[in-house]
């Protein structure tokens, strides 16, 4: 008997009382979704910017690796998007769209259509997202009504920059990834 | 208030041996507050530690003694938020007393809930002039629901302190830690020596850090524990079972 | 080593065995507020209960509905019946990619199986990018817990560990000055990685996709730069639907470490182009514990740690009193499960305080399972063996009863339990405790005088 077999044949023959998956119910929010995901990404380490403030961060700190690919933000790109991801280790600066926003937690959702390569939010130095005011929605229940049956090989929820707290607890931004994450909500 | 109820009190044998004056404050109590309250002489103890240290199968004679000694009466009321919670979750099943059992359980209540839940005390007349810290033991707390958890998103609740307040002159002091283990937990305190003694000091440094008096609660086994470590530290505590402190304070 | 013995041991260092104390319990505190900010936060926590009810009555269902989902999205999909088997799975998948060296993100189940020493057995080596989880793997330690690796361990130790294993400046404890010498090591590791594994915290059977949540972002970086992806992923890791992913995300990261979300939750759903994912589904045991009618919902488990930061045994003698893959309340209920005889004193550490399955996120009624473990070790012990219930003779309640009591009715009470626990020669009770005095009358005495 193959271990698929056996583990089958072992769990069916174990006799449990069915149990009932429950509907899950939708839980109102009380905020409103804009002033709460401000400050649940600020609460995630990352900070909700104005497109002006983008190019400020970017002149003063004089980043020349930028790869854009959001809506509107074209003239910001000195790279296009490489083959192969190894190639984005030296990437300062990585502007995505995302396509909504949690203002519960601050969670924006990506997909592969978004991220062109799946590294890209991870492997650059600092990260962008430019996110619709109008996509926001208030709790995971919510988002997950709004992914709905959405077929994408890869999907993402990004809530702050890489973070760790594992010396001493003491919370350390930019681990592996991304040292800062930067939204720019646009009201277009 | 049930005044032609029979109420048997329940005094858990270590409480018997050892803090009689918690028996007699528990007593005096519900007879000052109208209840007619009798002590039935052939009780025994409810099985505890032998079910905590894994040998609930052998307290089959204990549990049927405890329930043909108690059924008989309309309450049963203890001095213990432990015994009281082994009496309903942990006693063994007896065959053919289901029924007997199911009954006890609805009428066995721990002293703090009886008061507040059944006799539904609210205006206490007494005079208590001291700062109180109230040790939650976690049988009571989180096993009889006694109080709100700090864990659990639940509206704050406390029958311990609804009853301390009503007491003049009674501060209840706030701990950094309102419900953490004192660290008794029956053999735990012999089989876990260490870290046992160690619970114990870290709730008498919260309790003493905020000032406190005298330190109360529902339960004299965790009291018992916090009571030896603090003497044999001689640090400045006096000890009560909220039974004691609300019988002084209502005579 | 017996829980106690190595409980006591950890105490010996007082001021470090307080700060253990202490930051774990701000970690639940930040648990505790954040859950207070959630009006529906019980209710959360009865729905993931009953969703995970509803898995482990479904299980087998689950996983094939999973299973055809996730091959249909080009997923390779093998299954383990044991460690043994999922080892040996993983390295053939290397062998035939002929891949030496893998990185790591943080999987409590390849921890379960001893991945690590199979694999560099056989000659691959093995990279921990979760920065405690390194931290640990250069000293050859286990995680000590399972969301805070390396939390047993002080600034000074990872200051002097990294200036032996990369080179830091010698003294420098800064940890941000720390985590990025591990950032620049660990992105050496990840740039030239061909496979990367990771564990799974989700798998969803509507859609064959698995969900892996982490702070720092190691599991992508591995995962995306790789070309092999080996997913390994306990069988009761299974929710059924994705609107499930709504419940356990709310509370996962909440109950864990106190925060709304984790920063990257990575939904895995096919690999990308020219790229292969592959999922190992392991039981090792699993079946076994869902047979188990009274210990089956341990498997509830999503591996939150919110019981090891709440346990006031664990925040005072460490994840590694516990001797345990798993430690703290969870593990102690998972363990006996695997080796009753090797855990034997793990559902003793604990005074049975009910906090564990209070700020349990799926319900898990941990310290009652604790009690019925308790009660199936001493059957398996039987009453003359030098085991645990040996221990139990110097209890509270021997102590006091044997030296302090004559009454009858004690007597009568106790001669049930066999002598050897109820007498004991050691008064353990009062190496750092009083005894109560004794009074000069019992109640019962001083009732029958004033009352009838």
């Amino acid at each position: 008997m193959s271990s698929r077999e056996n583990i089958l044949t072992k769990i069916k023959a174990i006799p449990r009382e069915n149990s009932l998956l429950p509907e899950i119910p939708s839980f109102e929010f009380p905020m409103d979704h804009k002033a709460a995901f401000i400050l649940s990404i600020q609460a995630n380490k990352g900070e909700v910017i104005a497109e002006s403030e983008l190019k400020d961060f970017i002149a003063i700190n004089r980043f020349e690796k930028i790869l854009n690919l959001a809506k509107g933000m074209e003239s910001l790109s000195t790279q296009p998007l490489p083959s192969d991801a190894h190639e984005l280790n030296e990437l300062e600066v990585a502007i995505i769209q995302g396509q909504f926003g949690v203002a519960e937690n601050g969670a924006i959702w990506l997909t592969d259509e978004n991220l062109g390569l799946r590294a890209l939010p991870f492997i650059t130095e600092h990260l962008v997202i430019v996110l619709e005011e109008k996509s926001l929605v208030s709790n995971m229940h919510e988002a997950y009504q709004r992914i709905g049956a959405q077929h994408s090989g890869f999907g993402l929820f990004i809530a702050g920059p890489s973070k760790t707290a594992d010396i001493e607890q003491s919370l350390v931004i930019g681990a592996h990834g991304a040292k800062s994450l930067k939204v720019v909500l646009t009201n277009l | 208030m049930p005044l032609n109820k029979k109420i048997a009190l329940f005094i858990p044998c270590y409480v018997d041996q050892f803090y009689p004056n918690v028996g007699i404050a528990t007593l005096e109590l519900l007879e000052k507050l109208g209840c007619q309250v009798s002590y039935p002489m052939g009780q025994t103890c409810c099985g505890q530690p032998m079910a905590n240290a894994g040998y609930e199968r052998d307290t089959f004679g204990t549990t049927k003694h405890f329930l043909r000694t108690f059924l008989v009466y309309d309450y049963i009321v203890a001095p213990s938020g432990s015994c009281v919670l082994h009496i309903k979750d942990h006693a063994p099943s007896i065959p053919g007393m289901e029924r007997e059992q199911e009954s006890l359980r609805q009428k066995i209540f721990e002293l703090t809930e009886f008061l507040t839940d059944v006799l539904k005390v609210e205006n206490l007349k007494g005079y208590f002039p001291h700062k109180v810290g109230f040790h939650a033991s976690c049988h009571g707390h989180r096993g009889l629901r006694l109080g709100s958890s700090s864990e659990r998103n639940e509206p704050f609740y406390s029958k311990g302190k609804q009853l301390l307040e009503q007491l003049d002159g009674l501060e209840w002091v706030e701990l950094t830690r309102t419900d953490e283990c004192c660290g008794f937990g029956g053999t735990f305190a012999v089989t876990e020596e260490a870290l046992s003694v160690q619970m114990g000091k870290d709730r008498l440094e919260d309790h003493l850090t905020h000032g406190i008096e005298i330190l109360t609660g529902g339960d004299m086994s965790c009291i018992m524990h916090l009571e030896g470590i603090a003497k044999r530290n001689q640090q400045p505590l006096k000890f009560m079972h909220i039974a004691e402190i609300l019988n002084q304070a209502i005579s | 080593m017996s829980h106690p013995s190595k409980a006591s041991e950890f105490l010996q260092d007082a001021a470090k065995a307080k700060w253990h104390d202490e930051t774990l319990w701000f970690v639940r505190d930040k648990r505790d507020n954040i859950s207070k900010t959630i009006p529906e936060w019980e209710e959360l926590r009865e729905l993931a209960s009953q969703i995970k009810d509803n898995v482990l009555a479904n299980l087998e269902t689950y996983l094939v509905e999973f299973e055809k989902n996730a091959k249909a999205n080009n997923i390779h999909v093998h299954w383990a019946k044991d460690a043994e088997e999922h080892n040996q799975m993983v390295l053939s998948i290397l062998n035939e990619h002929r891949c030496k060296a893998i990185v790591k993100s943080k999987s409590i189940l390849t921890e379960e199986c001893h991945l690590n020493p199979f694999l560099e057995e056989n000659g691959v080596e093995v990279v921990d990018t979760d920065l405690g989880e390194r931290i640990v793997q250069f000293l050859n330690q286990p995680p000590s817990h399972i969301v805070l690796p390396a939390i047993h361990l002080k600034k000074r130790d990872i200051s002097e560990l990294f200036h032996e294993k990369l080179q830091t400046e010698k003294g420098n404890e800064d940890p941000a000055y720390l985590t990025h010498a591990a950032r620049l090591h660990l992105r050496e590791k990840f740039l030239g990685a061909k496979v990367a594994i990771t564990g799974v915290n989700f798998g969803v059977a509507e859609t064959g996709e698995f969900v892996v949540c982490t702070n720092e972002g190691n599991a992508d970086m591995g995962v995306h730069l790789a070309d092999i992806h080996i997913a390994c992923m306990g069988v009761e890791k299974i929710i059924p639907r994705r609107k499930d992913l709504g419940v356990f995300l709310r509370l996962l990261a909440r109950s864990a470490t106190g925060q709304p979300i984790t920063n990257y939750n990575s939904h895995f759903r096919s690999p990308a182009p020219g790229k292969e994912i592959h999922i190992v589904l392991v039981d090792n045991g699993r079946t076994d514990q869902l047979a188990r009618e009274k210990f089956k919902n341990s498997l509830k488990c999503i591996r939150c740690g919110a019981c090891m930061n709440t346990c006031p045994i664990y925040r005072r003698s460490g994840g590694y009193s516990y001797g345990s893959v798993v430690p703290g309340p969870i593990g102690s209920i998972l363990s006996p499960g695997l080796d009753v005889k090797k855990y034997s004193t793990l559902p003793f550490a604990s005074t049975l305080c009910g906090s564990c399955t209070d700020v349990c996120p799926v319900k898990i009624n941990i310290h009652e399972q604790l009690y019925e473990w308790r009660q199936e070790i001493t059957k398996a012990q039987g009453t003359n063996t030098k085991s645990i219930s040996m221990k139990i003779a110097n209890g509270i309640f021997a102590v006091p009863f044997a030296y302090k009591i004559s009454g009858a009715m004690m007597r009568g009470a106790l001669k049930i339990l066999p002598d050897s626990i109820t007498y004991s020669g050691l008064n353990t009770w009062g190496k750092q405790r009083d005894l109560p005095e004794t009074p000069k009358e019992t109640f019962k005495d001083w009732y029958k005088k004033n009352r009838t």
